[in-house]
């Protein structure tokens, strides 16, 4: 499959998507304003509660085409961060607010200054986040990443959108499933879910037009799963929820779930998630090291706004400690039901 | 008015049928509202078990709202046709037990 850009596909133009969420049909023009909501809070304009995890998006690149991905991944996307800018947000990330740096794509691994780039982090003694499609480990050139990332303490946080084969497949791809057990369980033998310091996490979607289940009771039950079926621990399952960009708005468009998933998303939302929401206390900086609110801006080409930097060459920690947050329809995904964040539910 | 019998987007009017009786209305909705929460059940249970009913009722409004709620509670494509199952064979058990009915009749009527 390749990504909606490859495909010349309308989709891949953030306005497009702007427009389809906002204006796509008298029913979708009728619903609720996310900053509507946020001013009956009082927490319009949106501001940061204070920059702690930096959050970096080193490309584009990555050796699956999922059928969600909010990012447009896949392995022709060629965007990439240089040295350069990794060098740039090197200097930026050096201050004690920030005690997190996580790393994201794409399959981040695939960045050729990773490994530099985590030396180089590790030395600040900030914690560090992989995310990691776990089938990229699986490959020969980084099948020594799992040792590397344990020998710094790296946090590994890894998609497994369900427990069960049939799920995982139909979103992530044929075979992605039996390749991630193999993995998880070569994490789990150099210690990953088992020692303290090498924190393994797994993150949940919903593999189509639904909100995710409870966190709690929905570990309990991979936990059971994964043990009982593979022999497999980790530490904690994540909760994300599915916001309507990119290759998931397309889902949502060619299944004729769009309004009702909208809507859903808007009658869910709930003051206390809107409080969490990680845009307050995160920054994202994109390959070409344009700063963002969120990940999800960033694939909206949404840069930070209303005066404050947005490109890390021009940083100020704190001009964007309080800058106000760009937001826009996309934003009640993380909104809804118990909140959605990087770090899974948020109430 | 509708020229079918089922119309999915009704679901979402079912809280309507307040305006013609409204005390009967908000005491079942009350009353639906309580059965769902968590209790001796929890309500992750007992989405399952609506989505069993729904199809032993053969409701269509039913059937739709308990499959994305069993989604949204955790349950797998296998556990929501497993729960199918047992209201299938409840019924076809239903059904089927009242042979023995017919054999009782059949021995009294034969020689």
């Amino acid at each position: 499959m390749k990504s909606l850009i490859a495909q010349s596909h309308s989709l891949s133009d953030p306005d497009v998507q702007l427009d389809i969420i906002n204006n796509h049909n008298e029913k979708i023009k009728s619903l609720a304003r996310f900053e509507q909501k946020l001013d009956e809070i009082d927490l319009f304009p949106l501001k940061p509660t204070g920059i702690e995890i930096f959050q970096i998006n080193v490309g584009y690149m990555c050796n699956m085409t999922c059928k969600h991905c909010h990012v447009d991944a896949g392995p022709d996307r060629k965007e990439i961060m240089t040295r350069e800018t990794l060098e740039l947000c090197l200097d930026a990330l050096n201050h004690e607010q920030i005690t997190t740096v996580d790393l994201t794509g794409g399959a981040p691994e695939m960045n050729p200054h990773f490994r530099w780039f985590v030396d180089e982090v590790s030395k600040l003694g900030k914690h560090i986040i992989v995310r990691s499609n776990l089938t990229i480990l699986d490959t020969r050139k980084f099948e020594d990443l799992p040792q590397f990332m344990a020998d710094r303490g790296v946090e590994i946080t890894c998609s497994l959108p369900f427990y069960s084969k049939r799920r995982t497949d139909t979103q992530r791809g044929e075979g992605t499933y039996d390749k991630s057990m193999k993995v998880l369980k070569i994490l789990n033998e150099i210690g990953y879910g088992k020692d303290e310091n090498l924190q393994l996490n797994l993150v949940y979607n919903p593999v189509g037009a639904f909100l995710p289940p409870d966190q709690e009771s929905l570990q309990e039950d991979y936990k059971e799963r994964l043990w009982n079926d593979h022999g497999i621990v980790f530490n904690e399952l994540y909760t994300i929820t599915n916001l309507p960009i990119s290759r998931y708005l397309n889902f949502l468009l060619m299944s004729d779930n769009l309004e009702e998933y909208m809507e859903k998303l808007i009658t869910s939302f709930n003051p206390g998630a809107a409080q969490g929401v990680m845009c307050r206390n995160t920054i994202s900086i994109g390959w070409d090291g344009t700063l963002y609110d969120c990940d999800f801006n960033q694939m909206l080409k949404m840069q930070t706004n209303h005066g404050s930097p947005d490109h890390i060459k021009d940083w100020d920690l704190e001009r964007l400690n309080n800058r106000e947050i760009m937001v826009n329809q996309h934003c009640f995904g993380c909104t809804a039901g118990a909140g959605s964040s990087c770090g899974g539910a948020v109430t | 008015m509708e020229k079918t019998y089922y119309n999915p987007k009704d679901l979402k009017k079912f809280g309507n049928v307040s305006d013609f009786q409204k005390e009967l209305g908000d005491k079942f909705f009350d009353y639906y509202n309580t059965v769902f929460a968590d209790s001796a059940l929890s309500a992750k249970e007992k989405s399952l078990i609506a989505l069993a009913v729904a199809h032993a009722v053969q409701c269509p409004y039913c059937i739709d709202a308990y499959t994305e709620e069993s989604l949204e509670k955790g349950f797998s494509e296998e556990q929501m046709m497993e729960a199918v199952h047992v209201a299938t064979a409840i019924r076809g058990g239903a059904s089927l037990v009242h042979g023995v009915q017919m054999m009782n009749k059949v021995d009294k009527l034969s020689m």
